[in-house]
This record gives C-alpha cells, sequence and structure tokens, in this order.
C-alpha cells in the first residue's frame, strides 16, 4: 500500500508528463508539416515557378498569373478592408461608451471573425456575382475585405484601450476637439498595434481558399483585369493539387511552400514590430 | 468683436468636424452589423427555392440525386458534425497539455518560442493541412494505422463497426484528425491565456500548503478558469465545424452515410467547395445554399455561446483585481 503522499507524487509525475508529451505531440505535427513542404516543395520551386504561367495538364510552366492574382487581390482586400475596420474599432474604443451599438457590435465583430470563410464566398456569391453574371477579381478582393474586417477591429479597439486616458485628457484640456485628439494623439500612439493587426489580417487573407472558389475562381491565362476571373494561388493549389497530373502537383507544391512562408514570414515580422513597439514605450 | 466672431467660427468648424467624424465611425461599426443582416438575408433568399420545394424533410433526407433533382442535407451535416467531434477528442486532451506545459512547467526561456510555435502551426493556411493530409498523412494512415485499426479495436464487439473498412487513408476518421491538428494550436492558445488570468496568489497559496503543481492545476487553475476553458473549446469547435479546405482534401466527398469512420463522407462545407461552381438548375444550387445556411447557423450558435462564456470570465476576471 502506498502511502498518500507517494501518490501524489506519482499523480503529480505522470499528470506532468502527460503534458510535456502533449506539448511534443503538438510541435510534432508542426515539424512534420514544414519538413513535408520543405521536401517537396524546395526541389519544385524553380525559377520559372516565377517567369511563366500556369501550364495545361502535361507540360511546363510556372505560377506567374496566379502570383499575381493572388497578390492584387490581397492587396485591394486589405485596402477595402482595413479603413473600415480602423474606423469601426476607434468607434468601439472611444465612442462606443453609452448605447447598444458598441456591445451589440463587439459581439458579432467576433462571431464574424471566426464564421467560416466558405459562408462569405457564398455570400459574396449571391450579393455580387450573380447581378454581375461572372467571376471577377473584384469579388474575391470583396469577399477578403469582409475577412480583413473584423481582424482590424478587433486589434484596432485593442489597441486604442491600451493607450492610457491621461493622454486623452491630456490633449483635451490643450483644447483639441474630438477627431483631432483620435486622429492625431490615441490612433498615432497605437500606431504599431494597428499596423500589427494589419499585418496578420494579410497573412490570414493570403492563405484563404474558400471565399476564393466562388468568387475569383480561376483563370489559366495571365490577366490583370480585375473585372474578369483571376488566377490565384490557393485555388490553383487546390485545382492543381487535386488533379492526376505530376506537373500540376509539383507546382502545387511549390504554391504552398511560397504561401507557407510568407505567411510565415509576415506573421513573425509583426511579432518583432509589435515587441519593438512595446518596448520603446 | 471681429475676433469673437472669428472664434466663434472656428469653434463652429471644429464641432462640426468632430460630428462628421463620429458618424463616420458610427456608420463603419454599424456595417458591421448591416454586414451580418445582409449574409443571413441573403442566405435565406438564396435558399428559399429549396425550402420552398424540401421543408423540414431537407434536414433529415440523406438522399443527395442532382439527375432527379432530390436534395437531402443530413449526409453532410452528420459528417460536419462527426469530423469536428473526433477532432475535440482528439484537441481537448493534448491542448490542455500543452495548455499547462507552457503556463506551468516549460522552462522561463522556452516558453516564448514555444508559445509562439504553437501560434504559427494556427497561422498556417488551412489548403496546407489539406495538402499535406492528402499526400502524406492519408497514405502513411492508411498503411500503418488503418490495417492496425481494423485488426484491434475492428474485431471489438461494440466499437466494431465504427472502425471496419478498407484502408483508403481517406475517409471521416482522417478529416478529424487533421481537422484536431488544426485546433490544437487555437484552443491551446486560449486555454494558455485564461490559465494566465488565475491570480499568482492563489496558486501560490496552494504551493503553500504543500499541493503538488498537478493538483494546483486540477484544484486552483482550472476551477478558476472553467468557463473560459469551455469557451475555449466552443471557439474551436466553430473553427472545426466550418473549416473548409483540410476536410476537402481528405474525407473523400461520398454522399453516403456509413457507419464505419473509415469510409469516406461529406461535409458541408466540402460538399460546397466541390460542387458549388458546378452546380447547374436552380434547386441544385439553392440546396447548396441551404447547406451553407445550415452551416452559418450551427456556428452562429456555437460561437455566440463561446463568446458568452469567456466575457463572463473576463468579468469575473474585472471583479477580483
Amino acid at each position: 500500500m502506498l502511502t498518500l503522499y507517494t501518490r501524489r507524487r506519482i499523480i503529480n509525475a505522470v499528470g506532468l508528463l502527460v503534458s510535456i508529451l502533449a506539448m511534443a505531440f503538438g510541435l510534432f505535427w508542426l515539424c512534420w508539416i514544414l519538413i513535408t513542404l520543405l521536401s517537396y516543395g524546395l526541389p519544385a520551386l524553380v525559377p520559372a515557378v516565377f517567369t511563366q504561367m500556369t501550364p495545361p495538364p502535361g507540360s511546363t510552366g510556372g505560377l506567374l498569373n496566379a502570383i499575381t492574382g493572388s497578390l492584387m487581390m490581397s492587396l485591394l482586400g486589405t485596402l477595402i478592408g482595413t479603413p473600415i475596420g480602423i474606423l469601426a474599432g476607434t468607434y468601439l474604443a472611444e465612442f462606443g461608451q453609452r448605447g447598444w451599438l458598441a456591445p451589440v457590435t463587439r459581439f458579432i465583430n467576433d462571431i464574424l471573425l471566426s464564421a467560416p470563410s466558405i459562408v462569405i464566398g457564398l455570400f459574396v456569391y449571391e450579393v455580387y456575382v450573380v447581378h454581375v453574371r461572372h467571376f471577377s477579381g473584384w469579388a474575391g478582393a470583396i469577399a477578403l475585405a469582409i475577412i480583413v474586417i473584423p481582424i482590424v477591429i478587433r486589434t484596432t479597439e485593442n489597441m486604442l484601450r491600451l493607450i492610457p486616458n491621461t493622454l486623452r485628457e491630456a490633449a483635451a484640456a490643450l483644447g483639441a476637439p474630438q477627431w483631432k485628439i483620435v486622429n492625431f494623439v490615441t490612433l498615432r500612439a497605437a500606431r504599431a498595434g494597428i499596423i500589427t493587426g494589419v499585418m496578420l489580417a494579410i497573412a490570414r487573407i493570403s492563405g484563404e481558399t474558400a471565399p476564393l472558389l466562388f468568387t475569383a475562381l480561376n483563370n489559366q491565362f495571365w490577366s490583370a483585369d480585375m473585372n474578369n476571373p483571376l488566377a490565384n494561388l490557393p485555388v490553383v493549389i487546390f485545382q492543381f493539387a487535386m488533379s492526376p497530373y505530376e506537373d500540376w502537383q509539383h507546382l502545387a507544391w511549390a504554391g504552398a511552400l511560397l504561401i507557407t512562408l510568407s505567411v510565415l514570414t509576415l506573421n513573425i515580422l509583426a511579432r518583432i514590430l509589435f515587441r519593438q513597439s512595446a518596448t520603446t514605450h | 468683436m471681429k475676433s469673437t466672431l472669428l472664434h466663434q467660427a472656428r469653434l463652429n468648424q471644429q464641432i462640426w468636424l468632430d460630428m462628421m467624424f463620429r458618424g463616420l465611425t458610427r456608420l463603419s461599426a454599424f456595417g458591421v452589423l448591416a454586414l451580418l443582416l445582409a449574409i443571413i438575408y441573403s442566405l435565406v433568399i438564396g435558399s428559399m427555392p429549396a425550402i420552398n420545394a424540401f421543408g423540414f424533410n431537407f434536414l433529415v433526407n440523406d438522399e443527395w440525386n442532382p439527375v432527379t433533382d432530390e436534395y437531402g442535407a443530413l449526409v453532410p451535416i452528420v459528417g460536419t458534425l462527426v469530423t469536428s467531434g473526433i477532432a475535440l477528442l482528439i484537441a481537448i486532451p493534448v491542448s490542455f497539455g500543452i495548455a499547462i506545459f507552457l503556463t506551468e512547467l516549460s522552462p522561463r526561456v522556452l516558453r516564448r518560442p514555444l508559445g509562439i510555435a504553437v501560434e504559427l502551426l494556427a497561422g498556417i493556411p488551412s489548403i496546407i493541412y489539406g495538402m499535406w493530409g492528402l499526400f502524406v498523412f492519408a497514405p502513411f494512415f492508411a498503411d500503418y494505422i488503418e490495417p492496425w485499426i481494423n485488426d484491434h479495436i475492428g474485431t471489438m464487439p461494440m466499437l466494431g463497426p465504427f472502425f471496419s473498412g478498407p484502408p483508403m487513408g481517406i475517409g471521416i476518421l482522417t478529416a478529424g484528425i487533421i481537422l484536431a491538428i488544426m485546433v490544437i494550436p487555437f484552443i491551446a492558445s486560449v486555454m494558455r491565456d485564461v490559465f494566465e488570468v488565475v491570480p499568482p496568489m492563489l496558486k501560490e497559496s496552494a504551493y503553500g500548503v504543500g499541493a503538488t503543481t498537478w493538483e494546483v492545476v486540477m484544484k486552483i487553475v482550472l476551477p478558476y478558469t472553467r468557463i473560459g476553458v469551455v469557451g475555449g473549446i466552443m471557439l474551436g469547435l466553430g473553427r472545426a465545424l466550418g473549416e473548409t479546405m483540410a476536410v476537402t482534401f481528405v474525407i473523400g466527398n461520398a454522399h453516403e452515410l456509413s457507419k464505419s469512420l473509415l469510409m469516406p463522407g461529406n461535409s458541408i462545407s466540402s460538399a460546397l467547395a466541390n460542387e458549388f461552381t458546378e452546380a447547374v438548375g436552380d434547386l441544385y444550387t439553392s440546396s447548396l445554399i441551404e447547406l451553407g445556411l445550415i452551416l452559418f447557423f450551427i456556428t452562429f450558435v456555437v460561437l455566440s455561446f463561446a463568446r458568452l462564456l469567456l466575457h463572463k470570465l473576463g468579468k469575473r476576471e474585472g471583479q477580483a483585481t
């Protein structure tokens, strides 16, 4: 018969061992996925990937049109979504102390933040694609903007809340009107944090596939026309990876590596930026 | 006299600018509300033909036949719920362990890099998980794990039928496992965040009377943060339910209801991803949109619940300090 003390120590040791194993389990998948990506993706990442268009099955080609399309849509999505997000986030943090609008918006925004992105694709299809009767780059950009907005709102509000009230009071005491206080004092002080949020939003949309399936669709040829179906990396990866052709699968791996690298770089940059700004304050 | 007039004019201008700016931010906040209403409205309008044609029967019918134009949502709904259930079953204990490790056990030097690694795992786009699942995990699963499952669990009296089938690698179980890998970082980082709100004084008092680390976690940290932990799990569930690409690659896309978890199935989001652009006919498209509406409804309920719980924890934290 074990003493109570020994039993407690054994339970403790087992519990802690299991939690260490859980940590190892989590990291194991990260390593496995990254190693797979590198081992399949690096050999496929030849210069042609950046200079040629997506090929028909059985011939060589690259991803130039898809990369361009992705960049254009992500850029436009960010440009549309960011101002709306910052303004709404400002309302929540600076003006929304009274009334029903701020709490309701905050709640809805938190839900939109993790709403299924494929439903957002369906929504844009219903309200835009159906009416103009063709898939287009604009539709894709709108869908991405809808994903950007909640992320930017959330970070803007959080960052503005970190700004000490004394700063606002000091500006008010100098006679500054509220729009100047917000634009030239609080938003400026929270700038680094807000940029971090925007970068995280870009990282998020650059890998989004589901909302683009019904909006931008895909285009096998070079096109920079936002009013036409636009090639983009995620959908090309989806199509090529699901295809039986080896050339296509290689390109899909190259694209997957590109997307992952850019997403991880953005994530890490955002963190470094945020930490730097936090230490200088 | 003249200067006060000028003053008044400038003051009025500033007041006007203030109102404009405030109105603009309020309009943007209102836009979020309008966006949600617009999403619900457009999905309802889009699924009207299917709702009129099938009514309530849509939810319990397992037929999905574009040739005869008869559609029912049972198979994808079950697929979505079962894959998410499997994902949670795996993800909850693992995330719990990771959160304990990060808050209580990890050496201080490792805490930040490991936390960042977990968050990076959360940042990897879902299509990458899907590709990895299809090309690497599914073959591995078919060669090594599924034969073992068939031989050992598949022959058990009660569980057997759920775990026997051809070792194809793709199917409901594989989709569930990939989803688990995807939601582990989400749940783990929420759990870590809520574990960190436990006042150090409480934990130190417990250590002071001689509690072991494990006892502190189970009897102090967990009861204190219970609401937040459930909220985090719900948040992960919301992710898992709506996840599209990771599932689409590996679930097999078969509109069939089978008992075995090793058989291919379908989920709401993968049915949408695979069929929507190829759907011909109003009823087909409309049925798919109704699937989207159902998915949105389920995730909306789950996510609202999650937010309410996390909000409640946040409030208590405010009172305690």
